[in-house]
């Protein structure tokens, strides 16, 4: 495969994705500085995914539960004073490894459908857990009244030093996800993804590396729930609906399953997609749906395949 | 008891009301190539399946090397050395015949909690995969994708896998099956090669394989072993003959 053409494609969108704070601030559009955070967000939200999905074949549809673990982690730290941004995050990325420990040890020993629907129950559950917790706004939210603070580090009051934050933190967790995939722990969750039979004929016991891929799916997740409800500065259970799993998932499969660059292009088209329509009429979903369903239809290896160097990752 | 290195004693399984596995009794010595051949749906596979750990039997023990293995899930089975190829190919389609050799070298390499090291850069891994890619002959193919190899050189790949783990018995489940003349008979000869060194276990329907490699054979008839001996005892049994090598004889 093309390898020199990947590096190049991502270099590119990395690039471009770098540029956009001078951009916006010379076409003076803050707009997009905020929109393309958001993106990067999720993308960091979707590459969480794409290990499970992409490369250890577990398909969840309730991944958004630790965008809400995440988010919740801070909003209730927050919320009781406690404002360091050290000590939120600490407490997301622990509470929503937890969190992934408990629903994978359970979901994984079943697989197809109902690994599907098990995890969907599981996130509903923690969807109406949010909407029932009056003190922290039930169903309707409550405000973030200040930002996590990284004393002396970085203020996210400051739009683009957040911007590079959220920049840096995404560039780190597609460089690890990299590093996983093709280490042996790598390997064998690939390989139980291929072919499981095989895979425990040859000696491996698939069970204990799909729950820790599980765990640290939900734990890098879970920053970028903390990330989104710093973008927000709201929290709502919202975060955790299924149809924000769904999303995770489109971004996911539109972008190209099992890709280093997939999720990062999902998310930005989806989202951008999302925007264009949306401020065009009401009704964008339903322009938005047919073009999910043809862009499945076309490009079975979703755009990272659709790209020069494109495919598979190796 | 028996010093055998696979003691199989009143294995039994039923699927409703079939019984595909009847009280059967096994011995497979070190060192030796013991096939199991018997007529369509005579539960051979089903056999195999519980040897390996796939299929949980109803009852009876089997013990491998001296331990009672009947408890065993088959990633635990392979580890103490028992190893099978599928009847029907099962490799790693997407991935290249070296990386499917690898991962079962990688298997057999200690746990594989390791998160950073490239798995493709462990001269350990790819070094010993690579020399059994080239002693089944597939030296040249490391780096084409298993989906694209021919379906001989699947098989061969499967065999290499099998090999990779560095087994104490293998367990071949129809190797030469869906294979032309002479990559059947390139096969064949392949196995009679491994066959001075390895214990194997030989599940095969080609007549000319079976009688060419195996040292003892088992006639399994509807779950049941109807008779077990060298080549020549079976050949000359009349009970087999009847229940089957006769009908392949007038069929």
């Amino acid at each position: 495969m093309n390898l020199r053409g990947r590096t190049v494609a991502l270099v590119v969108v990395l690039l471009l994705l770098a540029a956009v704070p001078p951009v916006a601030a010379l076409l003076n559009e803050p707009f997009y500085l905020d929109l393309f955070r958001r993106i990067m967000i999720f993308a960091i939200a979707a590459l969480s995914l794409n290990l499970i999905l992409g490369y250890g074949g577990m398909i969840s549809f309730g991944h958004a539960v630790f965008l809400g673990v995440g988010a919740y982690a801070v909003g209730i730290l927050a919320h009781h004073g406690i404002a360091s941004g050290y000590v939120q995050w600490a407490v997301a990325i622990v509470a929503s490894a937890l969190v992934a420990l408990a629903i994978g040890a359970i979901s994984i020993r079943t697989s197809g459908v109902y690994f599907i629907m098990i995890t969907l129950a599981f996130s509903q559950m923690l969807y109406y857990l949010g909407i029932s917790i009056e003190e922290y706004g039930g169903d309707d939210g409550m405000r973030l009244t200040v930002r996590s603070q990284f004393a002396g580090l970085v203020s996210l009051d400051d739009a683009t030093a957040f911007y590079y934050l959220v920049f840096g933190l995404l560039v780190l967790f597609m460089f690890l996800v990299h590093r996983l995939v093709n280490s042996r722990f790598g390997m064998v969750i690939r390989a139980a993804r291929s072919n499981e039979a095989r895979t425990r004929a040859i000696g491996f016991s698939p069970y204990a590396y799909r729950l820790t891929a599980f765990v640290i799916a939900g734990a890098m997740c879970g920053v970028a729930g903390a990330l989104l409800v710093n973008q927000t500065s709201y929290l709502t259970p919202e975060f955790m609906n299924w149809t924000r799993s769904g999303e995770l998932m489109f971004m996911v499969i539109l972008g190209g399953i099992g890709t280093t660059l997939g999720p990062v292009l999902g998310a930005a088209v989806l989202l951008l997609l999302e925007d264009f329509l949306s401020g065009w009429t009401v009704h964008w979903q339903i322009i938005l749906g047919p073009l999910l369903v043809l862009a499945v239809l076309f490009a079975k290896r979703g755009l990272a395949g659709l790209l020069p160097g494109g495919g598979r990752d190796e | 008891m028996s010093d055998a290195l696979l003691d199989v004693r009143a294995l039994s399984k039923s699927f409703g009301a079939l019984r595909a596995t009847d009280r059967v009794d096994l011995d497979v010595r070190e060192g030796e190539t013991h096939a199991i051949i018997g007529p369509n749906g005579a539960g051979k596979t089903t056999l195999i399946g519980q040897l390996a750990g796939n299929l949980r039997p109803d009852e009876g023990r089997i013990r491998f090397a001296g331990e009672d293995i009947t408890a065993l899930a088959a990633p635990a089975r392979s580890r103490k050395g028992l190893a099978r190829s599928f009847q029907i190919t099962s490799i790693y389609r997407e991935f290249t015949a070296l990386d499917n050799v690898a991962l079962a070298v990688q298997a057999h390499a200690g746990h594989s909690f390791r998160f950073w090291r490239p798995a493709r850069a462990e001269a350990q891994l790819r070094d010993p995969a690579r020399a059994i890619l080239d002693e089944v002959g597939l030296g040249g193919r490391a780096d084409v994708l298993a989906a694209n190899l021919a379906h001989g050189e699947q098989r061969q790949l499967e065999i290499a896998m099998v090999l990779a783990t560095r087994p104490r018995l293998m367990l071949l489940d129809e190797p030469v099956a869906g294979m032309g003349t002479d990559e059947s008979q390139r096969m064949v000869r392949f196995l009679g090669t491994l066959k001075r060194r390895r214990t194997m276990i030989l599940v095969e329907h080609d007549m000319d394989a079976v009688f060419t490699l195996a040292d003892r054979i088992s006639v399994l008839v509807y779950g049941r072993i109807i008779a077990s001996g060298t080549p020549e005892e079976i050949r000359a049994n009349p009970e087999v003959r009847s229940a089957y090598l006769g009908e392949d004889a007038e069929g």
